[in-house]
């Protein structure tokens, strides 16, 4: 009915009566290659994946694993430019699940579960090989340095920071914050603003040294990996065999990967060991319901990510203040004829979603930092080097440090 | 006893454990570690359960609505490609087809005619051709098209409202949520089904 009336207003003069014979045309709109052929991508999504299953943990072939990300980088990075990734895919699910009016796209539901089923299976073969941003950085990171490990253990809280405020941001249907800050996605069109281009690019100068920036201390959908791969039932092996704990490769991952084996000498007494235990197990119910409840605070200042809330948050300035609502989205409300009442009353919703949201946001980041202080105090009793299947992203690198491995390809 | 014989023993302990295969650190582990193992399983079982009814199989595209656009140029800067994927489109069938075309001409213009001077669109993307007394027919060359939309409120400002913004699908690499559909001021950018992915004036 509105629609009729505007097309009305606007119709100012008539259709002319052509005695020459011309006919009107009509503007030819093209499409896109068909929908079906995300389904094409699906399967090199397991192909892939498969193959890279193989080379991680059959084969044993660093080589393979790096033929992988060439092909995951060709073809999810430059030729599928890098939409629809399994990264951004979390946001989808999100929104479709606190959604009704939103139904997710079946190959983003693919896209997001297929990956974290192989982490189970596997572990993280997708980092590996297949994640294109995962590839563009394992290409470009030619000289490891190691990071230490008080500031990688912060630095890697981040990600999971990182998945909850995304998490958050997309069930409140605000904003999809993974695709605007995907760093390498410019590059993989060769066509970004370039705020995303430069962004992308430190990222890539810093990835030579600390290699792999992105995936280990920004990429929330490594944070899923992460937890999955703990899990997994396989996991690629330092070494073929018996380990000899020769400590050859101790030095050798770049991601700081490797579990050593216990050094027996150094144990402390079991009573502070067992107190430690007990005084980390208290505290994560504690960081737990800290955590819902400073979330809980932030969420106005969290709902201005809604371009909605901001422009409520304007329009009321003005109406209160006298501060001159200036912005376009401002001009544009005021042009669509919306009645104050109706956005401050979206507002409270929105702000009301907010509220309903973040304390699980919150209790999950509480909940992640307690279990991962917990985890530090057990007892472990190793006799092995083997990877940290959390943080090991298969990549295959330390194959080449063991030497029972020369042993038997010999 | 102190620490070094003590670790002796729990290794000498630990290793008896190893080779009769019963070891309570071990099954204790193996516990936790099947309990987290559904514990994590079971959220991609429950998922594809909870996402059944709200599954599309199409999937979506990005378009903007014609009837909510109020032509703030923004789409031409906030693609994420240069030039924009959106551009102008011409419903022929409401074009009044005339001569003084509030698209086509600059607001000012000292005469009506194809003349640089006078012409709206900064990158002359308009075409004007002469159909019959007293009637022109303006048509869009895309590839000069920038989707500043300075043509469409133009047209809407002054004519039938014939001119409008369409995201060009053949151009669009459909990110996952449009840069455009973030800063548009009248959320005009919507997702519509990938098997009708224009909204067509008529």
């Amino acid at each position: 009915m509105i629609f009729a009336q505007e097309r009305q207003q606007q119709q100012r003069f008539p259709r002319p009566e052509f005695e020459s014979g011309y006919q009107t045309p009509t503007h030819q709109l093209l499409n896109q290659r068909g929908p079906m052929w995300e389904y094409a991508d699906v399967a090199v999504l397991i192909a892939a994946l498969s193959l890279t299953s193989w080379f991680a943990i059959k084969k044993r072939s660093r080589k393979g694993i790096l033929w992988m990300s060439v092909f995951s980088l060709a073809y999810f990075g430059f030729y599928r430019q890098g939409c629809i990734c399994s990264v951004g895919s979390v946001q989808n699910i999100s929104l479709a699940l606190f959604n009704n009016n939103y139904s997710v796209p079946l190959s983003a539901i693919l896209f997001f579960i297929i990956p974290l089923i192989f982490a189970l299976l596997y572990g993280r073969v997708f980092c590996a090989g297949v994640c294109p941003l995962g590839a563009i950085q394992e290409l470009t990171g030619f000289r490891p340095v190691r990071i230490h490990k008080s500031v990688e253990a912060v630095l890697a809280s981040i990600p999971f920071i990182y998945l909850g405020l995304s998490v958050l941001f997309a069930a409140t249907q605000s904003q999809f914050i993974i695709c605007r800050y995907d760093p390498f996605v410019g590059i993989f069109r060769l066509n970004a603003p370039f705020t995303m281009i430069i962004f992308g690019v430190l990222l890539l100068v810093a990835g030579i040294f600390v290699n792999r920036p992105y995936c280990r201390y920004l990429c929330p959908y490594g944070a899923l990996q992460n937890i999955f791969s703990r899990f997994s039932g396989k996991h690629l092996t330092i070494t073929p065999a018996e380990c000899t704990n020769c400590r050859l490769c101790e030095e050798c991952c770049p991601y700081d990967a490797i579990l050593p084996s216990d050094d027996l000498k150094k144990t402390e007494p079991k009573e502070i060991t067992r107190k430690r235990f007990i005084l980390y197990l208290v505290l994560i119910p504690i960081m737990t319901i800290a955590g819902a409840i400073l979330l809980y605070n932030l969420s106005p200042a969290l709902s201005a990510v809604n371009s909605n809330v901001r422009l409520a948050r304007e329009i009321r300035l003005e109406k209160e203040k006298g501060v001159p609502a200036l912005s376009k989205s401002a001009a544009a409300f005021k042009e669509s004829g919306k009645t104050e009442e109706q956005l401050f009353s979206e507002e409270s919703v929105i702000l009301g979603r907010f509220r309903k949201g973040t304390p699980w946001v919150g209790m999950f980041l509480g909940l992640s930092l307690g279990a991962g202080l917990f985890s530090m105090t057990i007892r472990k009793t190793r006799t092995e080097y083997k990877p940290d299947q959390g943080k090991c992203f298969s990549c295959g690198k330390c194959f080449e440090y063991c030497p029972i491995e020369s042993k038997i390809s010999k | 006893m102190d620490y070094a014989q003590e670790n002796r023993i729990v290794l000498n302990i630990y290793l008896l454990r190893m080779e009769t295969g019963k070891n309570k650190y071990q099954s204790r582990r193996d516990f936790v570690r099947t309990a987290g193992k559904i514990l994590v399983a079971s959220p991609l079982l429950v998922l594809p359960v909870l996402l059944v009814k709200k599954t599309n199989v199409k999937g979506y595209v990005w378009q903007i609505d014609p009837y909510k656009c109020t032509q703030c140029g923004q789409c031409k800067t906030n693609c994420v490609l240069t030039p924009s994927a959106s551009k102008c489109t011409h419903a022929f069938q409401m074009c009044g087809y005339c001569d003084l075309c509030g698209g086509f001409l600059r607001q000012g213009a000292k005469t009506i005619s194809t003349a640089a001077e006078n012409q709206l669109c900064p990158t002359g993307a308009i075409k004007r051709r002469f159909i019959e007394e007293p009637y022109f027919e303006y048509t869009i060359d895309e590839k000069l098209c920038d989707g500043c939309a300075k043509c469409v409120k133009g047209c809407g400002d002054f004519g039938n409202g014939s001119l409008y913004m369409q995201i060009r699908h053949d151009i669009c690499v459909n990110c996952n949520e449009c840069s455009i559909a973030r800063t548009c001021p009248s959320n005009a950018v919507i997702r519509v089904p990938a098997d009708k992915p224009y909204i067509r004036k008529t």
